[in-house]
């Protein structure tokens, strides 16, 4: 009966599944970190001729100095040590490298935005545009952002142009391409019965767009930016991987990798995972907000 | 803020239809969904076009809507050509379906038109209220479309239709979605405010029983071609109501629309 109880409290609520996915992670994690580094460490063991147990591989392989896999508790340690131990203005700092990541990638995501709400508006109000863009833009799309990333920043610095403007110009890249999707669907949503109402009013195009095309788009557009919003931070990243990049997440992972600190990757690598879900989870408040405000609960 | 009602009763007719014709072009072939249309309707009148599904009835609606263009022959509308007369608001069109906005309440569902038309805040407050109170729905102004059933939601269309006083309302099978019991009261209601509001009201249905009892004119459609078989004309005293239905007058005009339908359909086949 206890255990049932307790069963169902685990399943039922919302904590119970989070904390038993969590953990089962955890310990897939350190038995993997045990796998993934174990043959460095049987190497060295058979090369000194020690006797090793498995309590002591074990032991080793979670507390390795450059592990090719390291363990939660290291990583917690290298995230403790540059978020909250430095000083936030220290290049040696998490928060530092978020910010530098963030900026760019926020502005690359409100230029996308807006990139990608003024090229729809143009597709579905003008044909010709309609036949002659979506190609192009579909065709953008194909290139491998990796390819793409290091001349426009290349080309750009050669011109003087560093620092913020070219980051933020390869989030918009990847930014505009789901807006540009989604609103022109979304501007194309209403049915023709409403068009039709409208044009009963003898409304003019103006007025189609701001009380039945844009505001039909909403839920569309709100779809659209929370694939953008994570494609921005990633944008970002990718952007601070050329060389020169001083600072940010993607630079912090170039330098973990030349050095070979795996631990610093992976903190990394999480700092910007947290900021993705944490900007993914704003852009889903504003939506649900927007959504109670139009009296679209369901 | 009631703007001049225009050429109402006088020489010009509400509506005045001369052989008209509408041709579809199709993928596969021409559909000729109206041919040789010739309708007058004048100020006031309550008229009925009633016909099998696919006569027309939707087309000929929104050709005098200037919704659809008409291959040849001539329309006006308040004495206007049928594009001048939707740019002027001429009139209220009531569709299938309510077509409400659903991310607008229900008072600013009918505040659309009425922003379009230049009206203040407060005269849109105002003019939702009386509407509202018309179709019998105060107290919903706040509530959102998707919270009333179908039968409100079409009242809330009608009242918005009202709303901004065109001379004429124009509707499609505004209740062929509905229950039975549901459309003998909207029907009863309908009546009420045509008699409270003069309107030239052109409406479209494929119920005898509902054209009978609304109209003053009935025009019986047939199709493939879609055209006008006959024009009734019926004299029932204007504050009836439902029990007329059971009286030897009614029962009469009813078949004589029905042998109208008939003929229709035995030629067209
Ligand atoms: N936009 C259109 N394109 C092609 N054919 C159409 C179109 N609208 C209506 N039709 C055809 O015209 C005929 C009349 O249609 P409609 O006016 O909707 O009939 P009703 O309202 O009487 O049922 C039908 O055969 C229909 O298929
Ligand atoms: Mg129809």
């Amino acid at each position: 009966m206890e255990a049932k109880r307790l069963f169902s409290m685990l399943i039922g609520g919302t904590i119970g599944p989070v904390v038993i996915l969590v953990t089962a992670i955890i310990m897939i994690w350190y038995a993997g970190a045990v796998y993934l580094n174990s043959s460095f460490l049987i190497d060295r063991y058979e090369k000194n001729n020690i006797e090793w147990t498995f309590s002591q591989l074990a032991s080793d392989s979670w507390s390795m100095e450059r592990p090719v896999l390291p363990s939660p508790h290291q990583i917690a340690k290298e995230l403790k040590k540059t978020i909250w131990d430095k000083k936030i203005t220290s290049p040696r700092s998490l928060v530092y490298h978020s910010r530098v990541t963030l900026s760019s990638s926020m502005v690359g995501f409100l230029m996308g935005t807006f990139l990608g709400i003024l090229l729809s508006v143009g597709i579905v109000y003008v044909a010709a545009l309609d036949r002659t863009l979506m190609p192009w833009i579909i065709t953008s799309q194909t290139i491998p952002i990796l390819a793409i990333a290091p001349m426009i920043v290349v080309v750009l610095g050669s011109m003087g142009i560093i620092g913020l403007v070219p980051k933020a110009m390869i989030s918009t890249y990847l930014c505009f391409f789901p807006v540009v999707v989604g609103m022109v669907k979304g501007l194309r949503s209403p049915s023709i019965i409403l068009v039709d109402l409208m044009n009963s009013y003898s409304a003019s195009k103006v007025e189609v767009f701001w009380k039945l095309r844009l505001p039909a788009s909403l839920p569309y557009l709100f779809a659209s930016l929370k694939v953008a919003i994570a494609l921005s931070v990633v944008g970002a990243i990718v952007a601070e991987l050329p060389a020169g990049a001083q600072g940010g997440l993607g630079a912090r992972l170039l330098s973990g990798s030349y050095y070979g600190q795996t631990s610093l990757i992976w903190a990394a690598l999480i700092t910007a995972s947290v900021i993705s879900a944490t900007l993914v989870t704003i852009v889903g408040r504003m939506e649900r907000a927007v959504n109670n405000r139009m009296g679209l609960q369901i | 803020m009631a703007k001049p009602s225009s050429s109402k009763g006088s020489e010009s007719s509400a509506i005045d239809i001369n052989n008209l014709f509408l041709t579809f072009e199709t993928q596969t072939e021409p559909v000729h969904a109206l041919s040789d249309i010739n309708l007058k309707v004048e100020a006031g009148d309550f008229v009925s076009l009633i016909g099998p599904s696919g006569c027309g009835k939707t087309t000929l609606l929104r050709v005098i809507a200037d919704l659809e263009k008409p291959t040849s022959g001539s329309i006006t509308v308040e004495g206007k050509t049928a594009h001048q007369a939707r740019l002027d608001r001429a009139y209220g069109y009531v569709f299938q379906t309510p077509a409400l906005l659903p991310w607008r309440n229900i008072e600013s569902n009918i505040h659309l038109p009425l922003e379009m038309s230049g009206y203040s805040k407060s005269e849109q407050k105002k003019l939702s209220q009386e509407y509202l109170s018309l179709v019998s729905l105060t107290g919903f102004e706040k509530k959102y479309p998707w919270q009333l059933s179908g039968g409100m939601q079409q009242r809330v269309s009608i009242a918005r239709a009202l709303s901004f006083s065109p001379d004429m309302l124009l509707m499609d099978e505004p209740f062929g979605a509905l229950d039975e019991i549901t459309r003998d009261r909207l029907n009863e209601e309908l009546l009420r405010l045509w008699e409270q509001t003069q309107k030239t009201v052109v409406f479209v249905t494929h119920s005898i029983p509902e054209a009978v009892f609304l109209s003053t004119k009935i025009v019986v459609m047939s199709a493939r071609p879609g055209k006008i078989i006959d024009v009734i004309d019926t004299n029932f005293p204007k504050d009836r109501n439902l029990d007329i239905r059971e009286s030897k007058e009614f029962l009469k005009v009813s078949q004589l629309v029905r042998e109208g339908l008939k003929e229709g359909h035995s030629d067209g086949s």
